[in-house]
This record gives C-alpha cells, sequence and structure tokens, in this order.
C-alpha cells in the first residue's frame, strides 16, 4: 500500500518526489550562483592571504634554504661538542654560495633572532673568508672569532634548521626556547609583549564598561521620548557615527592638549594649578577618554533598537503589582534588555581590541595596543613572519567573542542605524 | 517626559539626576565635533582659542587656514581629495553590486549553507582592521597591486561589501516575494523583473548600504597606510600624518569640510531608513 502512496506522478509522468527535488536544487543552484562573485571576490582577496598569514608566521623555510649542505651535515652531529670538520666545510661552501649572492648579511639578521652575536661574528668571517685556503676549514674559521669555537653559537644554528616553527607565537608571548630544548619566558623586565596583551585587555575592557554605563541611560530616554524629541536627539548618537574617526581623534587631541580647554576649565574651576596642568594626552586617560567617546554609538545603536521593542505597559504593570520604580526596572525592565547589552558589549569590546588609529594618535607609549605593535612589525622591522604571528593571536581572540555573539545574538541580527 | 503630579519627592529627583546623566552623556558625544568648528577660523597659529575668539573679537577670526587647504603649495589635500573621491566611488559600486547580488541569494529560502556563508561575507566587519590590513596587504603584494588605485579600491570593496549586504538582506526580509512571482506570471524575465520590481523596492536598503561603503572607505586609513604609495595618498592619510607630526589648524579646516559632508550624509541616510521603514509598512 504504501509503496502506492509514494508513487505520484507529475503530468509529465515522472514522480512528484524526484521532480520536486529537481526544482529544489535548480533553485539552490540559482541562490548560491548569486552569491557565488562575492564569495569567490573574498576567499580570493581576504580569506586566503589570512591563511597564508598563518603559513607566513610559522615559516622558516629562509635560513633552511640558506645553509641547506650545513643542516645536512649537522645530521649525524649530536650538539655535545663542536662540530666535525665536515659540518665547518659544508657551512664554509654554503656562506661562500651566499657572499656570492650578496646574501650573507640576511643570514645574519636571521641567525641574530635566534642568538645575539651572529652580526660581527658572520662580517668578521666574511671579511676573512675571501684568504681561506683550501682544507681544514674548521681551523681556519674558529680561528676568525672565539665565538665560532663556540658549541652554543653551532646549536643556535641547528635550530634553525627545520622550516616550520612556532617561534614566532612563542615570541608573542614572551616566551623561547632555550639551549636545552625547554619552553622559558624571558626575563621579568624584558616582557613587553605580555605587558601589551594585558593592557589591550584591560583597555578594551573598560572602554566596554563605560560605554555601556554612558549609552544605558541615553538608550533608555531615546526610546521612551515622544517621537519628534527623540529623532532630535537620535542626531547627536548618528552624527559622531557618521563622523570621520580621525575627525574625532583630531578634537580629543584638542580638548585634552595641556594647553587646551579640558585642562583651562579646570584651572577654571580651580581644580589644578595652571603651571601643573595634568598631562592627559599622550597616556592612558587619553586612550579611555578617546575610544569610549568614539565606541558610544555602537553600544547606544542596540541598545536602543531592544528598548524600543519593550512595551511600556510591562513597567506599569510592574508597578501597579506593587512593585516600587526601582524593582520595576531591576525585574521587569533590565532582564528585557539582555540581549540588546550582550550585541552592544560584544560588538564594542570586538572594535576596542583591534583599536589602532587612535591609540597610536592619544595613546602615547603607555596607551598603545596590540595593534599598534602589529603595525610597528609590519612597517618599521619589516619582522612579517613575527606581525602575522600576532595578528591571528589578536584573530583567534575576537573569533571567539564572534562566535559568543553568534551564539547570543546572531549574526542576522546585527543592526546598523 | 513630564512625571506626573503624584509622584513622590524622592523619585522626582532621581529623575532629575536621571535627565543630568543623560543630558551630561549628550554633551560628550556632539560637544567634540564643535571644538573643530570655531577653531578652524582662528587666525593665529594655535590650536586653542585666543584672547581675540573669547572676547569675540572679529579680528581673532581669519579664513586663512581654508585658504590654505585649497591654495597652499605645499597642501597635498586637493589631490588627497581627488583620490579619496575616486577610490570611494569605485569603491561603493564595487561594494553594492558585488553585495546586492550577494543579498538576492542569501536571502533565498533555497540557500545552502546560509549561516557559515553568511559569516564568510560579513567576517571583513568584525576581524580588526589591522588584521585585514595585513592580509590584503600580503595580497595586494604578491598580485602587484601595492600602492595602485586598482588595489585600494580592491581592498575597499572588502571591507564595504558587508555593510551592503547586512542592509540589503535587511530590506529583503520584509519583501514580498509574490510580486515577483506576479511578475514572472505575467512573462516578464528575471532580469527585467529584477530592474522593474525588486530593484525599486530594496532601493533604500541598498543605497543605505552604498553610503555605508562610501563612509567605510572615504574614512578609512588602516588599509590604506599598508597599500597606499606617494601618488596614492587619500584625505584620511593626510590627516593622519598631520595629526602625527604637527597639528596645524589647516588640518581643522579640512576637518570642518567633512563634518559638514558627514552631515549630508546622515541627513540622507535618516529620509532613506524613514522611507524603507514606511514602505516595509513598520511605520504607518
Amino acid at each position: 500500500m504504501s509503496s502506492e502512496t509514494k508513487q505520484i506522478l507529475t503530468t509529465d509522468g515522472i514522480p512528484l518526489e524526484v521532480s520536486l527535488k529537481k526544482a529544489e536544487r535548480k533553485n539552490k543552484i540559482k541562490a548560491f550562483l548569486l552569491v557565488a562573485p562575492l564569495l569567490f571576490f573574498l576567499i580570493i582577496t581576504y580569506v586566503f592571504p589570512i591563511g597564508d598569514m598563518l603559513f607566513r608566521s610559522v615559516d622558516d623555510k629562509m635560513v633552511t634554504q640558506m645553509l641547506p649542505k650545513t643542516f645536512k651535515a649537522m645530521e649525524n652531529w649530536d650538539g655535545q661538542e663542536l662540530p666535525e670538520e665536515e659540518v665547518f666545510a659544508a657551512f664554509h661552501e654554503d656562506f661562500i654560495k651566499l657572499v656570492e649572492d650578496k646574501r650573507e648579511g640576511k643570514l645574519s639578521t636571521q641567525l641574530n633572532y635566534t642568538k645575539n652575536g651572529f652580526k660581527s661574528i658572520i662580517k668578521k668571517l666574511r671579511r676573512k673568508s675571501k684568504s681561506f685556503e683550501e682544507g681544514n676549514y674548521k681551523e681556519q674559521i674558529m680561528s676568525v672569532h672565539k665565538r665560532w669555537a663556540d658549541v652554543e653559537y653551532w646549536r643556535a644554528i641547528q635550530r634553525r634548521a627545520p622550516e616550520f616553527t612556532g617561534q614566532k607565537y612563542l615570541k608573542g608571548m614572551d616566551m623561547y626556547v632555550n639551549e636545552e630544548g625547554k619552553i622559558v619566558s624571558v626575563e621579568e623586565d624584558r616582557r613587553i609583549h605580555r605587558v601589551l596583551w594585558l593592557r589591550t585587555l584591560e583597555i578594551a575592557f573598560f572602554v566596554t564598561v563605560f560605554c555601556f554605563l554612558m549609552a544605558y541611560p541615553i538608550a533608555h530616554l531615546l526610546a521612551t521620548l515622544p517621537m519628534k524629541y527623540s529623532n532630535l536627539l537620535m542626531i547627536c548618537v548618528l552624527l559622531p557615527f557618521w563622523t570621520s574617526l580621525l575627525v574625532r581623534t583630531a578634537s580629543w587631541m584638542i580638548l585634552l592638549q595641556q594647553q587646551g580647554i579640558v585642562n583651562d576649565f579646570f584651572v577654571g574651576i580651580g581644580l589644578v594649578a595652571d603651571d601643573n596642568r595634568p598631562e592627559m594626552m599622550y597616556n592612558k586617560t587619553g586612550s579611555y577618554v578617546a575610544m569610549t567617546q568614539i565606541l558610544l554609538p555602537f553600544m547606544v545603536l542596540p541598545l536602543y533598537s531592544v528598548m524600543k521593542t519593550i512595551s511600556p505597559s510591562l513597567m506599569r504593570a510592574g508597578k501597579s503589582l506593587g512593585g516600587t520604580p526601582f524593582v520595576a526596572f531591576w525585574k521587569v525592565y533590565f532582564p528585557l534588555t539582555i540581549p540588546g547589552i550582550g550585541a552592544g558589549c560584544l560588538l564594542v569590546f570586538i572594535l576596542a581590541i583591534g583599536y589602532y588609529i587612535t591609540p597610536a594618535l592619544v595613546g602615547g607609549a603607555s596607551g598603545t595596543l596590540i595593534s599598534n605593535q602589529i603595525a610597528f612589525h609590519m612597517k618599521s622591522t619589516l619582522d612579517w613572519s613575527f606581525a602575522s604571528a600576532m595578528g591571528l593571536m589578536l584573530l583567534s581572540g575576537v573569533l571567539v567573542i564572534y562566535w559568543l555573539y553568534n551564539k547570543i545574538v546572531g549574526i542576522d541580527n546585527i543592526k546598523l542605524g | 517626559m513630564a512625571l506626573p503630579k503624584y509622584t513622590e519627592p524622592h523619585y522626582r529627583i532621581w529623575h532629575y539626576i536621571y535627565l543630568t546623566i543623560c543630558g551630561a552623556v549628550f554633551f560628550f558625544l556632539i560637544a567634540p565635533l564643535f571644538v573643530i568648528f570655531p577653531l578652524s577660523f582662528n587666525a593665529e597659529e594655535f590650536l586653542s582659542f585666543s584672547d581675540g575668539m573669547k572676547r569675540l573679537d572679529p579680528d581673532a577670526f581669519s579664513l586663512r587656514w581654508y585658504k590654505d587647504m585649497i591654495y597652499g603649495t605645499k597642501n597635498p589635500w586637493g589631490l588627497a581629495a581627488k583620490n579619496s573621491f575616486i577610490i570611494a566611488i569605485f569603491a561603493t559600486i564595487g561594494s553594492v553590486i558585488l553585495g546586492t547580488v550577494a543579498a538576492l541569494g542569501l536571502s533565498s529560502r533555497h540557500m545552502p549553507y546560509k549561516g557559515l556563508i553568511m559569516a564568510v561575507l560579513i567576517s571583513p566587519m568584525i576581524v580588526p582592521l589591522i588584521i585585514s590590513g595585513v592580509a590584503i596587504f600580503f595580497f595586494m603584494a604578491k598580485a602587484g597591486l601595492a600602492a595602485t588605485h586598482t588595489g585600494i579600491v580592491l581592498a575597499h570593496i572588502i571591507l564595504g561589501t558587508p555593510f551592503v549586504v547586512i542592509t540589503v538582506t535587511a530590506t529583503l526580509s520584509g519583501f514580498d516575494h509574490s510580486v515577483t512571482r506576479a511578475a514572472a506570471s505575467l512573462g516578464s524575465d528575471p532580469v527585467n523583473t529584477f530592474m522593474k520590481i525588486t530593484l525599486p523596492l530594496i532601493l533604500p536598503g541598498v543605497i543605505s548600504g552604498g553610503l555605508f561603503a562610501f563612509v567605510t572607505s572615504f574614512d578609512e586609513v588602516v588599509v590604506v597606510l599598508f597599500l597606499a604609495g606617494l601618488e596614492n595618498t587619500t584625505i584620511p592619510i593626510q590627516m593622519w600624518t598631520g595629526l602625527r607630526e604637527q597639528l596645524s589648524p589647516t588640518i581643522l579646516a579640512v576637518a570642518t569640510c567633512l563634518i559638514i559632508l558627514s552631515t549630508l550624509i546622515l541627513v540622507t541616510a535618516e529620509l532613506l531608513r524613514r522611507r524603507s521603514e514606511r514602505l516595509r509598512g513598520i511605520n504607518q
């Protein structure tokens, strides 16, 4: 019986089920074809390059390719005492080739990352190697500088043999692999990256808290005022939102400078002495104040859109049932706004954690964040693999938050303006 | 928000405290923008109010920084403005076309893997700009597009499309699909249906997405810092350099122009939003 009921045919004589599936597949392909141009564009220009960053951050082929014969010869070396003549000969051969290609400078930079002190001895080796005689390279290289006779330096070279390395990630956490192959932290006064990570988290967290505390009352006011007033006040939120980030940062630079308006005001009301104006810019205070004002609209807008949907009769009902306005607010209104709070806080936190422009301009040395460090390595030291590694560490943090955001609010619920 | 007459005194006080707090926050939000405006007319070379300005002495005000912005020989603002507009316009066109088409596909109920694809399409908005900057720089350097207008336009299309996708998908969520079926049943082909039926209805969403894309591109500095050469300098880059090196009042003149521009964009965006809400029947 059941097989007969399944066999409903369309007018063409094809089973309905098959025909429907075909139509469904056709629609799916149609929808996908519409999305495909953007999807492939983003995959090629954006997703792959982020993957490329991952590759760059662990890529350590440069030294491997510069010293191929040396690493081959080192395979039999146990690393306890100075290597045999065979290794020195191979190193000499590789080195001469590098000098011919004018690439020995790159080698010295790379090796210097692993162990300080390579720069000068490679320079010296280049000069002396011109007058080297054939054979007995071990003696000749060791006579160039006493560090060439130090087994530590040969071990440092050996550590660069693998094609891939996680050392950039360790460096981002102020750790390194020591001579015994153990992961250890650098000395306490050189842990700059940990300080930066903590500061980034701290500033992002407090900026989020400040934004929330300021945004909640005004979002509530905007949502409860009659339309004609709230539209007017909404401009105060939307105008900064649409104004260039640099313009807003510039205005904070004017306000917070030592001869600026905020300081003038403090002097005017007698809070500080004229000759003792506090430094409010080029430090953490600058970052806090400017970032809070710049990110505030991103907190107000989600809160507002949630509060707008809460019926005022709920509060009235709460009060009529005997709750004081505070109880009614806390037990009825506040829980209903939690989705908006989640959306606003996560949005602001995500934006704050990757902030670059404002801290660079008003943050000074004590107010810069991890993004500034990434930009520094991209533009100044040109250590792109390290910049990639730190970027990906930051990205993985953001993705966790993004995932939380999706769980709590849903990506489709992002509202703009 | 007048309080009813029977409100008890301590709630009345609390209410006024609340209004004061709100006023202070609004002041904090908007006041910094208005500092720039008078200072850009400063006759002197300082970035603080001179005594003459405080007395409203007409001699203390001048247009010299606006003249410097337009005619100043050392100032690359002209080139920067030209580049900024060219890049932003092309980036907007690209973002709007790619984003709208993708949004049409995404709002079809037949779309497979909707969540995953949406996450990929939105990601340039969520990933910190500095990381986008590094990644896009690596791509453009490999493709030979670093320090070209094309490279920057492509980069801004990447950053702008998420806004178009979001606004257009939102507009399409209230879209009555039976009208397109009606058009099809009357013999219209899909392209004709899109141009004559769908596009006019979703136009407010498309334009407001386009505005977001335009502003994103026009205001973008992090990615451009990695990509731009001397020839591709934009207004944000010039401002960034100026703010880092020396704060000259010329920057404030430029900033004033930018605030006026953003006011215009805000008004357009607001009008569009209201129109689209009216069309969708939210605000009857």
